[in-house]
């Protein structure tokens, strides 16, 4: 129901504002839901907002999952 | 350079001046108008003659007619403007039936108050996009609606040429078996319009793609005189085209994502926008579609030319009653590539 | 696109598509329901069902703000525009949808009201400082993705004293829908149910709210949930890992997006979105009736920013066609195909409820993704 992307944060601005890049394109948003985010991380955005980081270490563990070749239950937690 | 011995008075002025009412009345005023902009721009024997019409020869074999009118907005964006797409457009429409395009006639309907730097920007852009395509721009026509009326300037222009023998290329000449081939990456056009929309505004470095292709269809049309069809994807984007293609000649179409070319960029645009680049419109841009035994040859030539270099196969034609066009997706699925539902707009959902 | 296009392999894709084959078992089937309609339109555009066994169901719920919006919301936008005059800002989404009386916010622009697109909220908050002369009114809806951007701009207006600008708040919450969902509302029409056995949750909501809301669900209805991330690899993932605990009798809340949600969600969204707005007891929801603690309404720090109370609106419930069958489809009870007026008379183009309104209700997204493939081939998904 949200289209929102990751995007990387590569400057912040005044106030909660700051550029993103997602695959080459710019767009100024707002980081007023994760205020504490700096630039070189990533986050997502939805609606001009960003309202999470994206977790590099997660998505690395993320993709190694769906590469595993043997069926064992090893599922990731809550 | 003006011929006329008409004294206008002071000259126009390019810097400041403004459309008026003046200016599509009749008199002396649209003459100026006539005189030290379009002709002066257009610069050809035609045009110098001053007639309301031109007369050419015609040389032997079938001719072709198109038009086309633009509203586009905003009128100047990256990759060019309301003028070189006006020349483009239509020089394409004409090249799409395998003919060589000739003349072109422009007309003009220009709102009040529309400054006249804006109106020399964009005349002297068709000036060049129509020697470049080495088409003239023979006749034309001006008229001034009151300021709230129009929305700056609609230009319409219409194209003749004439088909060589041997061609005939037409959307309904698609069969099972065919190949169907695309020049290039899509998308480029109308990611370039919405980058400018107000309201919308995203940095990219992406350019319109609009390019007038008569010289690529020239030499794929020597390399495959059998051609079965061929459209320029413009409004609705590649999606469009290839429905009317299946329309038009009963048959189904099934193209491979992974095999249509997109430029990241304008993959990313459409991301954050929720577009799907199948429906985004191109300027530069051709689909054709030939006989399996002919597509090899023909995107070779395709390839050899500076606007087909990114030219790829991406799937064929076959048989189906309900005319569908479907897609395997990157993903080894398939879903259907249905005709756009109104206009294509970004969401948030 | 990073933290995209690694998430859309197709060799990825087989793997898991044949890993979910092996664990599948042949002798049941598995009605999972993909609530929101991001994964949707995931699950439709790349073609997931071609690449799940067929004992593997995916049902579309009523994850999709603008399919669940009542017709009677939109015609009081529309008049918001037409009547009061107010620039109406609004996001692209909901252009299109047919209101009452052959109206559109589309076609109320063409007859001169002044309605604008916008990309976020804060764009209707900078239209308002910029026409300081004009009322500037924001057609807000979402789920809790959404709402946050919503409160965001509603503080602004508050800080700086915003006198020309409201709110037309249509906001609801998931947690509400899942109830709905495993328990109908009486008064909903229900041409029947379906046991759905387990949930693909939310991808973007989840990172708002967290995976910590559905542990209650999980627990309480003994299905099992996993939140996954928008990509077709992730809503793949998520099928396995609740084959996975349907075979092993699990039901608990698994978390797939781990790399955008965490169990406790984005806690300052949380906490901004609870000093803007509090629950409505009862909203209606298209398809799914009345539902108590289902939206969201302004406290009263911030009514002066309610556009409701601004303008008087008194809201009109508009029945759905009678033919329309979404709150059976919303609820897996029945398949768009098996609606008399589907791809008839009810098309995208045409929509006559809310599963075709929005390109990602369950019914559009049949129609324009899938309706290519062969009726005697039972759909099994889109």
């Amino acid at each position: 129901m949200c289209l929102a992307i990751p995007a990387l944060v590569v400057k912040r601005l005044e106030g909660d504002e700051a550029v993103i890049d997602a695959g080459g394109v710019r767009k100024r948003i707002s980081l007023a839901l994760v205020p504490d985010t700096v630039e070189g991380e990533y986050v997502i955005v939805h609606v001009g907002y960003a309202l999470s980081r994206l977790d590099p270490a997660e998505a690395e563990r993320t993709l190694a999952l769906f590469a595993q070749a043997t069926a064992e239950a090893g599922e990731q937690g809550a | 350079m003006s011929r006329s011995k008409d004294n206008y008075g002071r000259r126009l002025d390019f810097r400041q001046g403004r459309v008026d009412m003046a200016h599509g009345a009749g008199g002396r005023a649209m003459a100026q108008l006539i005189d030290e902009l379009f002709v002066a721009a257009f610069d050809n024997e035609w045009l110098r003659q001053l007639n309301d019409q031109a007369c050419f020869g015609v040389s032997a074999g079938r001719m072709v007619m198109s038009t086309d009118s633009h509203v586009v907005s905003p009128l100047f964006f990256p990759g060019g403007d309301i003028g070189s797409l006006s020349v483009h457009g239509t020089v394409n429409d004409v090249a799409m039936s395998g003919a060589r395009p000739l003349y072109l006639s422009a007309s003009f309907i220009l709102e009040e108050g529309f400054a006249l730097a804006d109106l020399k920007r964009i005349v002297d852009s068709m000036a060049s996009a129509a020697r470049e395509a080495g088409v003239a721009v023979v006749t034309g026509d001006t008229k001034v609606v009151e300021r709230g009326k129009g929305d700056g300037v609609f230009i319409t222009t219409t194209g003749v040429g004439v088909v060589p023998e041997g061609v005939d290329i037409s959307g309904d000449r698609a069969r099972p078996g065919d190949k169907v081939l695309l020049s290039g990456p899509i998308g480029d056009h109308g990611v370039a319009i919405m980058s400018f929309r107000e309201n919308l505004s995203f940095e990219t470095s992406i350019r319109s793609d609009s390019a007038a292709l008569h010289g690529l269809v020239a030499a794929m049309v020597e390399r495959v005189p059998a051609i079965h069809c061929l459209r320029d994807p413009t409004r609705g984007g590649l999606a469009t085209t290839l429905n009317e293609f299946a329309r038009q000649s009963g048959v189904g179409i099934r193209i491979v994502e992974q095999a249509i070319p997109v430029r990241p960029e304008v993959s990313a645009a459409c991301e954050f926008l929720g577009l799907d680049p199948l429906y985004v419109a191109n300027e530069g841009k051709l689909v054709a579609i030939c006989t399996g035994k002919d597509a090899p040859a023909l995107l070779e030539a395709m390839r050899a030319h500076p606007l087909g270099r990114d030219a790829a196969i991406i799937g064929e034609v076959i048989k189906d009653p309900d005319r569908f066009v479907q897609m395997q997706t990157s993903l080894g699925g398939s879903r259907m590539v249905d005709w756009l539902t109104g206009e294509q707009l970004p969401r948030i959902c | 696109m990073k933290y995209v296009d690694e998430f859309r392999d197709g060799g990825l894709a087989r793997l898991i598509a044949d890993r979910i084959a092996r664990e599948a078992r042949a002798d049941r089937r598995y009605n999972l329901m993909e609530f929101c309609g991001g994964h949707t339109h995931a699950i439709s555009r790349y073609g997931v069902a071609d690449l799940l066994p067929a004992g593997v169901n995916m049902i579309h719920g009523p994850g999709c703000p603008v399919c669940v919006l009542p017709i009677g919301r939109i015609d009081d936008a529309i008049a918001l525009a037409r009547e009061q005059g107010v620039i109406l800002c609004t996001y692209a989404d909901t252009m299109r949808v047919p209101a009452s009386n052959g109206m559109s916010l589309t076609r109320a622009r063409a007859q001169g009201a002044d309605i604008r697109m916008i990309y976020s909220a804060a764009d209707a908050l900078r239209i308002a400082q910029e026409t300081p002369a004009r009322e500037v009114v924001f057609f807000a809806i979402g789920f809790e993705t959404t709402t946050p951007p919503t409160a965001v701009v509603i503080r602004e207006a508050d800080r700086i004293g915003l006198g020309n600008f409201s709110v037309f708040c249509n906001h609801v919450v998931t947690p509400a829908a899942i109830s709905a969902i495993l328990e109908p509302a009486p008064q909903a029409r229900d041409g029947g149910s379906v046991r759905i056995d387990g949930f693909i949750g939310p991808a973007h909501v989840s990172c708002v709210i967290g995976s910590r809301p559905y542990e209650y669900f999980a627990h309480t209805y003994e299905r099992p949930i996993v939140i996954a991330g928008f990509e077709p690899l992730d809503v793949m993932q998520a099928v396995l890992m609740l084959v996975r605990q349907l075979n092993e009798g699990r039901h608990e809340v698994e978390n797939e997006y781990t790399r955008a949600v965490t169990r406790e969600g984005n806690l300052k969204a949380q906490q901004l979105v609870a000093e803007v707005f509090e629950l409505r007891r009862s909203f209606e929801w298209r398809g799914l009736g009345e539902l108590p603690d289902s939206a969201l309404t302004m406290r009263q720090r911030f009514e002066r920013f309610d556009a409701e109370q601004r303008y008087g609106i008194v809201y009109r419930p508009v029945p759905d066609n009678s033919a329309c069958e979404c709150a059976a489809i919303l609820r897996g009870a029945k398949k768009p195909v098996e609606c008399k007026v589907f791809g008839t008379v009810c098309t995208p183009e045409n929509p006559l409820g809310s599963c075709m309104v929005s390109s990602e209700g369950a019914c559009a997204a049949w129609y324009t993704y899938a309706r290519f493939r062969p009726k005697a081939a039972a759909p099994a998904a889109v």
